[in-house]
């Protein structure tokens, strides 16, 4: 088992015929069962063509239909992302991953709103997961995203993080120690986005194959806070928590358009805090997530 | 992106936002020159700079003739403005907005954000103008009414009227102030603004409701379909460093300590400084160099750091996944070599190809420091600066 994605998940990949779409996809076919996993492509201007072997089609849903896809991973450029995330809900996929960065704040809010909107009305609920993110791994089954295979070992440890070189860094260390991982997610840097911590952190409760997590946050926002009040009341797992940007000082963009210190409750150390205060093992070494987590098993 | 002041209220008449009349000034004579053109008898002499507290710093006056237009223009045009958001250096006034005086009888508070929690936008007002909001949210919150508003749906009557009641707005002058709030709420979301606050919102004596201050900040993911907000951007209120680095693609901003990083990927890169600062020093800046850097954007990276005085030491942090180490360890070396590298620096890279990397630095023949996770590498780059 495995959180969102397993060998068996059949993928769309929106934005395709990119130049980045095509060098991740090449990536993902090449990893696991990657070769079975990556069904269909999706570009208007080349439907009937193929790529890697790969039928482009000339829409989410069309593919979908066709070969029974649930979920797309998305490579779109920014300025025609969010009209993609927005297609792959209308098609009712299971979950949509969108690795573009750089998509305006206005484009995010009002796609998640008719997301919502569309469940509101009874509509069936598509996930989000990023924008702005490296995407998911189960390894040995299935990669979706730009992250690099090699360094991930399957195994019962659950990774989630807004940042990508830093789940790496993550996955890396549990790696070296022996320690494999159930899924590693990655949420995404942007303050409008899909799942939150708060989400992933359920997936991972809920999954049998999960024994524990570290959960990897940054300055900005109320999410990290807000999970670790569910974490609190429900998680039967241990967790380890890490929090970047303690130095970061206030009032400015930290590469993440998420990662902004507004207010005063947002803070690197405001949120080990409460993340301690909820029973999570906290580190300020980043460099010692999976010694930390070792230890809790 | 933020923006100045009278480029704020430029976009608030283009929506409809009643603000004072005024213009900009670049000199003390054009000062006289705006104030006459204004007529009246009173007349405020605004400093324009990217930074809020300006009143408090000395950078606001009002002027009761042209005498003290010319006075006032000349004291503030050139002076560091120091205030709570510059930093004790201040910021150096090249611009002013010379502005008709205004009547006013009551400040109230404005804004419109983004909400991350509720992915909604978010207006707020307050009977309490005027003054530093985040005192007032701290103090008294229940004096800050905050209505979400649904981007599918926009800006209702209702809402509108909830919030001009609610702050104190008297009946004759609920109209204006409705569609004030209406206004400014389109003016955001048509402009991709990440904020757009009026502070204070004033009630004059004839009942008008009008912006007596405009601070906007944008979104810089959708600056690409708004060029005349591009066209705003003032570069002097800007970082020359980080101006040069945004140049090449890489996202770095200045900090008060004196290791220089760079790192691949934001959340690694903030990790990274919080290491340093956790063995005992301070960050220079940070820098992520991102997911595709090239030996010329790494060596770029290198000057910029370099230019910094402060910088004794350098740590390269890399995790590579689908960059390649061999790859940034032939940057490294090959930027080392072009600035004549003369502080310490330590190298730590993690991931693919890290072997190949490792053998070329070792055989550059260069004093680089090696290390095998990021606290090694943090203590040891605090070692080296420290002399150790």
């Amino acid at each position: 088992m495995s959180i969102l994605i397993n060998k068996n998940t059949k993928v769309i990949t929106q934005g395709i015929t990119g130049k980045t779409g095509q060098f991740h996809t090449e990536k993902c076919q090449e990893y696991a069962n990657g070769k079975n996993c990556f069904v269909a492509g999706v570009n208007p201007k080349k439907a009937g063509e193929r790529i890697f072997d790969i039928p482009i089609y000339g829409s989410v849903k069309e593919a979908a239909k066709e070969t029974g896809a649930t979920v797309s991973v998305i490579y779109v450029p920014p300025a025609g992302a969010a009209e993609a995330i927005w297609e792959a809900a209308e098609a009712d996929l299971d979950l949509a991953i969108c690795i573009t960065e750089g998509i305006p704040v206005r484009d995010m809010l009002v796609v998640r709103n008719r997301m919502k909107a569309k469940v509101a009305d009874g509509g069936k609920e598509t996930l989000l997961l990023g924008p702005n993110c490296p995407g998911l791994i189960t390894p040995d089954e299935i990669k979706i995203g730009i992250m690099p295979g090699h360094i991930h070992r399957k195994g019962r440890i659950g990774v989630v993080s807004r940042s990508g070189t830093l789940t790496y860094e993550a996955v890396g260390q549990l790696t070296e120690l022996g320690l494999g991982q159930s899924s590693a997610v990655g949420i995404g840097g942007d303050p409008i986005n899909g799942l939150k911590h708060i989400d992933v952190m359920r997936l991972f409760n809920d999954d049998p194959d999960t024994d524990a997590v570290i959960m990897i946050g940054e300055i900005g926002g109320p999410d990290e806070a807000e999970a670790a009040l569910w974490c609190k009341a429900h998680m039967k797992k241990p967790i380890v928590g890490f929090i970047a940007g303690v130095t970061a000082p206030p009032g400015k963009r930290m590469g993440h358009a998420g990662a902004l210190i507004s207010g005063g409750a947002d803070t690197a150390d405001a949120k080990l805090e409460i993340m301690e205060a909820c029973g999570f093992k906290v580190t300020r070494n980043p460099a010692e997530m999976g010694k930390l987590l070792k230890s809790l098993l | 992106m933020k923006i100045h002041e009278y480029q704020g209220k430029e976009l608030l008449r283009k929506f409809n936002v009643v603000t004072p009349r005024g213009k900009p000034a670049l000199s003390v004579e054009e000062a006289v020159k705006v104030a006459t053109e204004l007529g009246g008898k009173v007349w405020v002499v605004k400093a324009q700079i990217h930074a809020g507290g300006r009143g408090k710093g000395g950078g606001v006056k009002v002027a009761k003739s042209l005498d003290e237009v010319r006075k006032y223009a000349g004291e503030i045009l050139g002076m560091q403005l120091v205030t709570h958001q510059t930093g004790p250096q201040g910021q150096k006034v090249n611009r002013l907005l010379i502005e008709e005086g205004a009547d006013i009888r009551k400040e109230y508070y404005l804004a419109v954000l983004t909400d991350r929690a509720s992915q909604k936008v978010v207006v707020m007002a307050s009977s309490e103008g005027g003054m530093d909001i985040e005192e007032v949210a701290h103090k008294t919150p229940e004096k800050i009414l905050k209505e979400f508003v649904d981007p599918l749906v926009g800006m209702t009557e209702k809402q509108c009227g909830i919030l001009a009641h609610g702050i104190g707005v008297p009946p004759a002058s609920i109209t204006r102030a409705t569609e004030q709030i209406r206004n400014l709420y389109a003016c955001y979301m048509e402009t991709d603004a990440s904020l757009a606050e009026i502070n204070p919102l004033i009630l004059e004596g004839n009942g008008n409701i009008k912006a007596l201050d405009a601070k906007f900040n944008f979104d810089p993911n959708a600056l690409f379909r708004h060029p005349d907000i591009v066209a705003y951007r003032d570069l002097d209120e800007e970082d020359p460093a980080e101006i040069e680095a945004s140049k090449f693609d890489l996202a770095y901003i200045s900090l008060d300590g004196n290791i220089g990083c760079l790192v691949n990927g934001a959340g690694l890169a903030m990790a990274t400084m919080d290491t340093i600062k956790l063995f005992g020093a301070e960050p220079a800046n940070f820098l992520d160099v991102g997911g595709g850097a090239t030996t010329e954007k790494v060596t770029e990276a290198f000057k910029i750091m370099l230019r910094n005085k402060a910088v004794k030491g350098i740590l390269v942090n890399i995790f590579g996944g689908i960059m390649k180490c061999d790859t940034i360890a032939t940057g490294v070396v090959a930027a080392a070599k072009e600035v004549h590298l003369s502080v310490p620096l330590v190298v730590r890279m993690k991931g693919t190809n890290e072997d190949i990397g490792k053998e070329i630095l070792k055989s550059s023949g260069l004093p680089i420091i090696s290390a095998d996770n990021m606290a090694d590498a943090a203590q040891k780059i605090v070692a080296a600066v420290a002399g150790k």
